[in-house]
């Protein structure tokens, strides 16, 4: 579903690289977090995912395809794959929930039935239903990042990638929101999620990717946030099972 | 759908940058004008040309008691010059040449010029004796005046050999020179509009860019997110186009044909067909620029 092959991500105008030749694949339909501290390179890997940046070396495939020979004609295509929420939510201020969440499907040409048919239900996979036609100052933040999973979901998308989705949000939000990525993950989408909360990682038990100065330190199926097996320190980790 | 939501979003960039989008209107409409301007210029130009050159006679003036100039020696042309003059025009070497021509004797001469100057002060200065007689030439080929010239010009009694297109050609000069002068300043300006509707782009990016993130992250096509932008500069413009289009319009039913071809009722003047004809060229080219210059600015923000 996504595999990196010694990827090598250097900003211009820097020295050292954001990503140092990452080596990993993720498989359709896993939750995977990705930890580190700031600057480790977690939201360069989800970048390069989305293709918003060229890795400087190495290959990338995503959902079959090789993102270094897709046109960039090509990538707005290829993005309609991809969902995406970010810590600070990122809605139009002038817009109502359902106008958010429709402006997805409008701007890549969905019929107006189509839309009055899907952005209910994703607002209803949420748990936003009859808040429809609120707009984002009059929600609270949890509902507000709620509005921005539906809008990343609703053209069913075969992966999200959530940028500290709950980076903004209390623990009992956090929760709530978690509870939705896990249900979202359990109809088949693949979840990447980039995270500080060492809480939230560590109740979850799932895939844990650790990066540090760029580098994979540690992949671990089923992990917390903090390494409870012994450090790994060599690159390439977690390869193994790449295909 | 789509189309409707192209349009509102247009709407909005429109009144979002309303003096931006005054003043894109206005300079895109001042430079049209120019442009329109020039190109009735040359069209002017042409049509002169094509009426006088067809016109334009060779004169052959004699001498007089008063010049001194030529073959003249204050002694004015003897009937016996006159003849030789007469004689060589007939002859087989320039006969071939010269489609007509007639002479006119110093008291002719003076009746046309006081019918030319009448009312006026220089009409009562002029005295028959002061007119110089002159073969009016008429060529078959207006070009040729140079055989003329060389064969005439050196006998015993001519004075000078004029080509009067040398003198249109003056006129032409000056004429040629102004419509340069309208090409030169629309050039600038149309490059001031071409900035100007690039910066109004931007801005109108800029002030949505929230909206260009998100559609760039759920993957509107770049197409999707250019159009709005890219109509409303070509919007804009038109405006200015249209501005530019009934003021050449308005120049030549009012000031061209309403003013100068009732002062000088024997030039023929560009008529409103003509300025019906500049006016999609304007359009035209105020909608190319805009879409031009908002492409490469909008193509900045949408870089991958």
């Amino acid at each position: 579903m996504i595999r990196f092959d010694e990827v090598t991500k250097v900003y211009r105008g820097t020295a050292r690289p954001a990503l140092n030749s990452v080596s990993l694949e993720i498989l359709s339909g896993e939750f995977v977090f990705l930890v580190g501290a700031s600057g480790s390179g977690k939201s360069t890997f989800l970048r390069l995912v989305l293709k918003e940046e060229k890795p400087s070396d190495g290959t990338i495939h995503v959902l079959g395809h090789d993102l270094g020979s897709i046109s960039s004609r090509k990538v707005p295509y290829f993005r309609r794959n991809l969902g995406v929420v970010f810590q600070d939510f990122r809605l139009l201020p002038n817009k109502t929930v359902f106008d958010n969440v429709a402006f997805t499907l409008q701007v890549i040409g969905k019929s107006k039935g189509f839309i009055h048919e899907a952005v209910p239900d994703a607002l209803q996979t949420v748990g936003l239903d009859g808040k429809g036609q609120r707009f984002p100052h009059e929600l609270s933040g949890g509902e507000q990042q709620r509005v921005a999973i539906a809008r990343a979901v609703v053209n069913k998308p075969a992966i999200m990638l959530a940028d500290e989705p709950t980076g903004n949000l209390d623990p009992e939000t956090s929760a709530g929101i978690m509870a939705l990525l896990e249900r979202i993950n359990a109809n088949g989408t693949t979840v990447i999620m980039a995270t500080h909360d060492a809480g939230i990682v560590d109740r979850l038990q799932r895939r844990v990717i650790e990066v540090i100065g760029g580098r994979i330190v540690r992949d671990e199926r089923g992990g917390g946030y903090k390494t409870q097996a012994h450090p790994v320190v060599a690159q390439g980790f977690g390869i193994g099972t790449a295909s | 759908m789509r189309l409707g939501l192209v349009m509102t979003e247009v709407g909005q960039g429109l009144r979002r940058n309303l003096s931006m989008v005054i003043a894109v209107v206005l300079v895109t409409f001042i430079s049209l004008t120019f442009v329109g301007g020039a190109i009735l210029l040359q069209m002017q130009i042409t049509q002169m040309k094509s009426y006088w050159f067809d016109r334009a006679q060779v004169a052959v003036y004699l001498c007089t008691e008063f010049s001194t100039v030529g073959g003249c020696d204050q002694q004015a042309a003897t009937p016996d010059q006159i003849a030789t003059v007469q004689a060589q025009l007939e002859s087989p070497t320039l006969a071939p040449f010269i489609d007509t021509f007639f002479f006119e004797t110093q008291e002719e001469a003076y009746a046309n010029f006081q019918e030319q100057f009448a009312g006026q002060a220089v009409a009562d200065l002029i005295t028959p004796d002061l007119m110089t007689p002159a073969f009016w030439v008429n060529l078959i080929d207006p070009t040729q005046s140079a055989v003329l010239q060389d064969s005439l010009r050196g006998l015993a009694g001519v004075e000078s050999v004029v080509d009067q297109r040398s003198l249109l050609d003056q006129i032409f000069d000056i004429l040629n020179a102004a419509s340069f002068t309208a090409v030169g300043i629309a050039a600038l300006m149309l490059v001031a509009a071409a900035l100007l509707i690039a910066t109004t782009i931007r801005l109108s990016a800029f002030s949505r860019r929230r909206e260009i993130g998100i559609m760039r992250l759920v993957g509107a096509s770049n197409r999707f997110i250019q159009t709005p932008f890219i109509i409303e500069g070509v919007a804009a413009a038109l405006i200015g186009s249209v501005l530019a289009g009934l003021a050449v319009v308005g120049i030549v039913q009012f000031f061209v044909q309403g003013y100068l071809a009732e002062t000088l009722p024997l030039t023929s003047f560009v008529g409103l067909s003509d300025a019906l004809l500049v006016v999609p060229i304007l359009l035209g080219a105020g909608a190319l620029l805009a879409a031009l210059s908002a492409n490469v600015a909008i193509t900045r923000y949408l870089r991958v």
